[in-house]
Formats: C-alpha cells, sequence, structure tokens
C-alpha cells in the first residue's frame, strides 16, 4: 500500500482554482521533494494531506486514510515540522519535547528525549528557554517536535531555511537515516533546488495548479532535453556552447580539430535549468505542452 | 478510553508546567500580582470608611468582593488571551498536529487557570484575614460556600473566555473585549455597594456572573449586618448558584462547536497571515 496516494485533487477557493487536478503517490522509506513557484499551490497540497484542510474534489489517502476523517490514532502517525513562530518561548527544549513525547505514548514508542536532541543537535541547549534560541536551533527544535512520534509519514516545509551550511549537511544526514533506517516517507517543500536534488529521491513539480513533473532529478534533466554546457581549449583560448545535443556535438568537435583539443567539459543542465524552464513552459501557458513532452520522454 | 486519559495526563502536566512558568517569568509574575498588589493598598486606604451597613467598611466590602471579581478576571480574560495569543504564534497549530494535542492544550489552561485563580484567591483572603478585622475565618459552611462559589464560578466563566477567545482571532483586540468587563467591576458592587447605583444599572448588573461571583465571596466571607447595602437585605444563595449555574450552561453549550469550528480553521497558512498582518501593524 502507497503511504502517499493522491488522484485527481482539486482545490478552489472561491471562483479560484489552486489545485487542478493533483496525481501522485509515495511508498514507504520515500523522499518526496514538491517544488513549485510561490502560489502554485505547494502549502494547500501539504495542509490538505495533514487533514488541516478540506479539499474541493479528488481521492487522497494518507496512510491508507482520508486525511478528512483522519483520527488521532492516524494523527499521530504524522509528522508535521512547522514553521518557527514564537510559541511555547517560555518552555525549556528538553520540557517541550518531553512535554510533546507523552502525547504519542498511547498509540507508538517516541524517541527517548535525550537521544533525540543528539540527533538534531540541541544537547547543549537542553535547558535553555525555547524564546533565546537562536533562528538555526530554533528550527532545529521544530525538526525535533515533528519526529518526537516517529512518524511513519514527516511533512517538512521548508525545513532549512535559516540553516548554517553545517546544521544544513547535519540536517541532510538525519532525512537520509529517518528514511533508510526508521523507513519513514518524508515530503518536502524547498525552495533550495540544490537541497532537493541532494535529499529526494523523487522530484514534483507543481505548476498551474498540477504536478508538471514527477521523477528523480537526473530523470527531469534528461527529459527535459536542455542544453548542456560543453567547454573546451583551444590553442590557449577558452571556448564555451550550449548544446541540446551535446555527444554529437562533441564528435565533430574532435573531427574538426582532433589533438588540439584540451580542458574538455561537458556540463548538463542542472535541475536549477530544468526547473526553470519547466516553469516557463507552464507560465507561457505551454503547459500542456510541457506535460505532453513529458509523458513522452517518461514512457 | 485509555488514551483520553493520557490525554488528560499531558493536559494535567502542561498546566503545572505553566503554571511553573508563570511564577518563574518575572514579567510573568509580575503581571500576576500587580492588580493585586494595587486592589490591597487601596482596601488598605479604604480600611475605615464606612458603607450604610454598621460596622461595615468599603476595604471590607472591596476585599472580599475582589475575591469574586478575580475569578472572573482569571476565568474569563485569562482564558480569552491566551486562546488568543496563542492562536496567533502557533501554540494551537502545534497543539492541533500531535495527537489529543487540542484536548490537552485545553486540559491545560483549565488546570492552569485554576491553580492561578486558587494561589490569587489564597494572597487575598490571607491578607483580608490578617487586616480586616470583620472578616473572620468562616466556619465550616462559609467555607463550604466559597469552595461551591469558585468551581461554580470557574465553570461559568472559563467556556465563556474560551467562546471569546475563539472569536477574536487578533489579540490587540482583546484591549476592547476587556473594557465592558472593566465597565462590569464598576457596576457590580464590587468597590462600593451596588444599591447605591440606580436600579437600571443595578439590574444589568446582576445579568452576568461577575455581581454574583462578589455576592457569594461576601455572603461567605461576611456577617449578617452586612446585608443592610445588599439587594433585598438577602444573600440570594439560590439566585446566584442559578446565574452562575445558567452561565455555565451557556459557556458550556457554546464551547465545544465554537473550539472545534476555530481549530479546524487553524492551518499552517492561516497562522501565518496572521502574523504577517501582525507584522505590518508594527513596521
Amino acid at each position: 500500500m502507497d503511504v502517499l496516494d493522491v488522484r485527481d485533487l482539486r482545490m478552489r477557493y472561491g471562483s479560484t482554482d489552486v489545485l487542478t487536478g493533483v496525481t501522485f503517490q509515495a511508498h514507504r522509506g520515500e523522499v518526496l521533494a514538491l517544488l513549485g513557484p510561490n502560489g502554485a499551490g505547494k502549502t494547500t497540497t501539504i495542509e490538505i494531506l495533514e487533514g488541516f484542510r478540506m479539499r474541493s474534489a479528488g481521492e487522497v489517502s494518507v496512510l491508507g486514510v482520508d486525511p478528512a476523517r483522519g483520527d488521532e490514532a492516524w494523527r499521530a502517525g504524522l509528522g508535521i515540522v512547522l514553521q518557527s513562530w514564537r510559541d511555547h518561548g517560555r518552555w525549556r527544549v528538553r520540557e517541550l519535547l518531553a512535554h510533546l513525547a507523552t502525547y504519542y505514548v498511547p498509540y507508538r514508542t517516541p524517541w527517548p528525549v535525550d537521544e533525540l536532541m543528539a540527533r538534531v543537535g540541541l544537547t547543549a541547549h537542553a535547558d535553555q528557554r525555547v524564546s533565546r534560541l537562536s533562528g538555526g536551533q530554533r528550527r532545529r527544535l521544530d525538526v525535533a517536535v515533528g519526529i518526537v512520534g516517529r512518524p511513519d509519514l514527516l511533512f517538512l516545509d521548508e525545513p532549512t531555511v535559516g540553516f548554517d551550511p553545517e546544521a544544513r549537511r547535519d540536517f541532510h544526514d538525519l532525512v537520509h537515516q529517518l528514511a533508510d533506517f526508521e523507513d519513514t516517507t518524508i515530503l518536502l517543500t524547498t525552495h533550495d533546488l540544490d537541497e532537493a536534488e541532494k535529499l529526494a529521491d523523487r522530484i514534483l513539480v507543481l505548476a498551474g495548479g498540477r504536478v508538471i513533473a514527477d521523477g528523480s532529478a537526473d530523470a527531469l534533466s534528461r527529459r527535459m532535453n536542455t542544453a548542456a554546457e560543453v567547454r573546451w581549449s583551444r590553442d590557449g583560448e577558452r571556448f564555451v556552447h550550449a548544446s541540446t545535443e551535446a555527444t554529437e556535438f562533441v564528435r565533430q568537435l574532435f573531427a574538426q580539430h582532433g589533438t588540439e583539443i584540451t580542458d574538455l567539459e561537458v556540463r548538463r543542465a542542472s535541475l536549477e535549468d530544468t526547473y526553470m524552464a519547466l516553469v516557463k513552459g507552464v507560465e507561457s501557458g505551454a503547459a500542456d505542452v510541457a506535460v505532453r513532452e513529458f509523458e513522452e520522454v517518461a514512457r | 478510553m485509555n488514551k483520553l486519559t493520557a490525554a488528560a495526563r499531558s493536559g494535567w502536566s502542561r498546566g503545572l508546567i505553566e503554571l511553573r512558568h508563570l511564577f518563574t517569568t518575572p514579567q510573568d509574575l509580575v503581571a500576576f500580582l500587580l492588580p493585586n498588589v494595587i486592589f490591597m493598598v487601596a482596601m488598605a486606604f479604604l480600611r475605615a470608611v464606612p458603607t450604610g451597613a454598621a460596622g461595615l467598611s468599603i476595604g471590607t466590602l472591596m476585599v472580599t468582593s475582589v475575591l469574586g471579581s478575580n475569578v472572573c478576571f482569571s476565568g474569563l480574560l485569562t482564558m480569552t488571551q491566551a486562546l488568543s495569543t496563542e492562536r496567533e504564534d502557533g501554540t494551537l497549530l502545534r497543539a492541533k498536529a500531535v495527537p489529543n494535542g487540542m484536548l490537552a492544550y485545553l486540559i491545560g489552561k483549565v488546570v492552569m487557570i485554576t491553580g492561578a485563580t486558587l494561589v490569587g484567591l489564597v494572597l487575598v483572603l490571607t491578607y483580608a484575614l490578617l487586616v480586616f478585622d470583620e472578616v473572620a475565618v468562616p466556619g465550616p459552611a462559609g467555607w463550604l460556600k466559597l469552595a461551591a462559589v469558585l468551581v461554580v464560578g470557574l465553570f461559568a466563566t472559563m467556556p465563556l473566555g474560551a467562546v471569546l477567545g475563539s472569536v477574536f482571532a487578533n489579540p490587540r483586540m482583546i484591549g476592547f473585549a476587556s473594557m465592558p468587563i472593566m465597565t462590569l467591576l464598576g457596576v457590580s458592587g464590587i468597590l462600593y455597594p451596588i444599591t447605591v447605583l440606580p436600579v437600571w444599572v443595578q439590574w444589568i448588573a446582576q445579568a452576568f456572573p461577575m455581581y454574583w461571583l462578589g455576592l457569594g465571596m461576601r455572603s461567605a466571607l461576611l456577617p449578617d449586618s452586612a446585608l443592610a447595602v445588599e439587594i433585598g437585605h438577602s444573600w440570594r444563595g439560590w439566585e446566584t448558584f442559578g446565574v452562575l449555574g445558567l452561565w455555565a450552561v451557556i459557556g458550556l453549550a457554546l464551547a465545544p462547536a465554537v473550539l472545534r469550528r476555530m481549530a479546524r480553521r487553524e492551518s499552517g497558512s492561516s497562522v501565518a497571515a496572521r502574523r504577517e498582518k501582525a507584522m505590518q501593524r508594527i513596521g
């Protein structure tokens, strides 16, 4: 059974269609990144899956249950990393985590608090008041609160905002550990495409109210046929050329100049290039073409 | 059932932790003590100012009545304030994201407010017994009455506070919400005998819990000679519990639906949107 099964999800506010038919699945232990421009419906989608928002139409199953009818036992299987607010400012880190862990006890075995704090790197701040934490520390606490019940499915909304590079690396390790050792399914939204590429097994691009791409970062860049960048030197001079047929171009290059070519580099389009091409396609009204193109390549 | 017990236990410990925070955070402690201290100083000055009743000073009337109005303030205003601010700062959404979190949150608030009310009551009561000769240590019946008024008073005010806190999305609106309560304080016979007011004002005051809370506390602590300044020269025990009970019924009938509706609407984007609005007001 899929952990997440979303079919033709639709959401309409008044006369505005925010989601016009979102379909995707996720299985156990998979890490999914949900990308998309602001206003594409990422937050709406996640809030519907979390059971915080009623959908207009479509079929949604989260951990085998319709989130509109999920009970507290169902909720115990979800981990939600919310944004940082000023809540629980008077609580101390250990106090808050230990307290929140008690809610899960009737349903599952929560993390031992000291182990959890060590995992997210908050041990040194265990007795600090939450209001005194720095932005990055506060974010670690948000993550700890999200996973304290050892969830089967974890929602991460822009998890690494405010992290320094080291904290980001630690966080990425944590996500990998959760997915690999705890079999946690993770759905994350981010604007950091590099992060999406590093963390996610699969990337979903949401634009214009639906999923316009679904696949690994690698598959996406192949399928978009975005131009690769070819760089080389000849006679001490540096050349750059963008080509959608990089292999053919390089073959001709060698045929023409042979051993004069040095320092050859071929760089496939990054996820960022692919993403920009995809989203631009949708915004210019070429969504249908883009989706069709994608489906052809995916086959 | 086991799950509800667990939620109740989480809520209980939540309430105790918040109570501890209240008494260990300097600014919270000051906010808690200051109104009581101001009242106590004022009462001390009014100790010798006579009322219409023989041997009853304004100070004595106040010190006993304030025990009642304090229940109203902490049950109604603290609950309203807590729900309204903690909805904005995301506490409620976090409660919603954990199993049985909302239930435990509410239980926690009830425990915290009840605890804080009790501490305030003990403080003012001790002061009243030590400083005011007319206030005598009550007998068993007096204690029972005091406890009953406290319990029914909390039931009459906390659910109502929860309803108001759910309706006012913006914590800065609480200032407006507290104005009618301050007005009530002025007309409910807490600061001076209600019988000096025009009869129509007396009727308005008698529609709300504050007057009856004050009356209930006076009836538990003052001698019958103080009845000279009361409406109908009676402690009106049945009416006291009748009106407070009615408010409790109204509050308890409305609160679950209103709270559920409020909770249903909470989501990450609604908290973020409220926060953005708040930021704009500041900036």
